[in-house]
């Protein structure tokens, strides 16, 4: 790991200062993906800014018809909250599901949603779940913040604070993992909602997490899984890697989504 | 150089440290506790699995930085001061839940962590717990067999609660 400065901001103002004087800064959440990238040297910022201590990032609550999550709440414990389970218990699932306990004690969801790795799980609840992405300068919405693998519409100098859930009429995330890591090889997370019907593919876009429009449409006529039937999903600009072929994954894009569909009604 | 704090194993510490250190490696080099090990490169395999305030985590990707002030528990915090072993030591000593035994003490830790929060898991349950602890040797078996024995034991013992 190459040297840097180190700073335990305890406000977001603070944290957004430090990150703005710094020459070529960096957040840490969780550090379960950024503490590993520094370790193989492939990235060396100059200084390193923990959000820890900003208790103000912490936290899960109910605001009119939307479950609210603090950027800096741990997979587990987003895993075993009581309102999560009882508003979006698929989001409690998707959490439980995410690595390893160890994983899921330092990970958080906003550094997992400000990561957007194409094979996260988060995105699928961010973008299926249609949720807002708070930060400190704006509010986004989730169809405008993915914005490839790895590259979302935050700016250098930009937080995510929370992140607004609309609690949806039914919902399921069905994911089928890679056995070592336990990321998504395709996860697939639908929702009901009164807008309508949302489908989100991780694990398989060459360009990250995307909506499945014909999908939903279908899913809005018809909510059942044989409504699914007949949709062929491209391989084209799907990943095909040494865990699955960009054929496998068009295939189990159909599979998990047709089980989450199940899991829902 | 930042000073950092802790309690470790119960007895506060404190030194000098670069940003950059591992709290796997002040442990290990600064302190002198080797029983925390370093398994692999890619936060994967759970031999470096400690507990910060209580809950186990992976001491090779975290900063010592990020545990100033905080209470951090190592495998040698879990025997008796007169060498008694912690019943999940004994529990794997007494099934065979170890072979070469690099794998053990981030088992043990993790598995602690497992069984103050659910003191009756089914072998299901420690299975999955187990995702992120990778032994090369055993086949797993006796290690699931070990951790069942040591909730049994510690149910049976509640004054000797994990940890
Ligand atoms: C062994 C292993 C298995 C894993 N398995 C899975 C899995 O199955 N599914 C899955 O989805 N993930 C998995 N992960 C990733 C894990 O969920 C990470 O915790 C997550 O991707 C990043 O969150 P973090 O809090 O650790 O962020 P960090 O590593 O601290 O930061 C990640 C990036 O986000 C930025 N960032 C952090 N917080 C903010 C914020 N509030 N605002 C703006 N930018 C921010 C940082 O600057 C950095 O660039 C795994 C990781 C490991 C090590
Ligand atoms: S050394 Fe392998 S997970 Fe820490
Ligand atoms: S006993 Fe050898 S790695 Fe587990």
């Amino acid at each position: 790991m190459y040297a840097f400065d180190y700073h335990q901001p305890a406000s977001v103002a603070d944290a957004a200062a430090a990150l703005a004087a710094a020459a070529d800064g960096k957040l840490v959440a969780g550090g379960m993906t950024l503490i590993p990238t520094l370790k193989q040297r492939l990235a060396s910022p100059s200084d390193l800014i923990d959000l820890a201590r900003v208790d103000e990032l912490k936290g899960i609550g109910e605001e009119s018809g939307s479950l609210v999550i603090g950027a800096m709440t741990c997979h587990a414990d987003v895993a075993a909250s009581d309102i999560v389970r009882r508003s979006i218990p698929a989001l409690a699932r998707l959490a439980g599901g995410i690595g390893d306990p160890q994983v899921r004690n330092r990970g958080t969801i906003g550094g997992s949603v400000a990561n957007n790795d194409p094979a996260a799980d988060y995105p699928a609840a961010v973008l299926g779940l249609g949720a807002t992405i708070r930060t400190n300068k704006r509010d986004i919405a989730a169809d405008d913040f993915f914005q490839g693998m790895f590259t979302t519409a935050l700016e250098p100098d930009e937080l995510i604070t929370r992140i607004a859930f609309p609690v949806p009429q039914a919902a399921a995330y069905v994911k089928f993992p890679n056995p070592a890591s336990r990321y998504a090889v395709v996860g697939v997370l639908v929702a009901k909602t009164g807008g309508g019907v949302r489908v989100a593919i991780t694990g398989a876009g060459a360009d990250g997490v995307f909506r499945a429009t014909e999908m939903e449409q279908a899913l809005s006529a018809d909510f059942s899984p044989k409504a699914l039937d007949g949709i062929a999903i491209p391989s084209d600009g799907l990943n095909g890697d040494i865990h699955a072929s960009s054929e496998y994954r068009a295939h189990l894009i159909g599979v998990m989504a047709k089980r989450a569909v199940a899991a829902c009604v | 150089m930042p000073t950092v704090s802790m309690t470790v194993n119960g007895k506060a510490v404190s030194r000098e440290v670069e940003p950059r250190t591992l709290l796997v490696q002040f442990l290990r080099e600064h302190l002198g506790l080797t029983g925390t090990h370093v398994g692999c490169d890619t936060s994967q395999c759970g031999a470096c699995v400690v507990h910060v305030d209580g809950r186990s985590v992976k001491s090779c990707t975290m900063l010592a930085v990020q545990a100033d002030g905080r209470v951090v528990t190592t495998i040698e915090g879990m025997a008796a001061a007169d060498g008694t072993l912690h019943p999940i030591q004994a529990a794997f000593r007494e099934n065979h839940g170890l072979q070469c035994g690099f794998c053990t003490p981030g088992m043990v830790m993790s598995v602690a962590d497992l069984l103050k929060n659910n003191p009756s898991p089914t072998e299901r349950e420690v299975r999955e717990w187990l995702e992120g602890n990778i032994c090369r040797c055993t086949g797993y078996h006796n290690i699931v067999k070990a951790v069942l024995a040591a909730a049994e034991a510690l149910r049976g013992a509640p004054a000797h609660a994990a940890e």
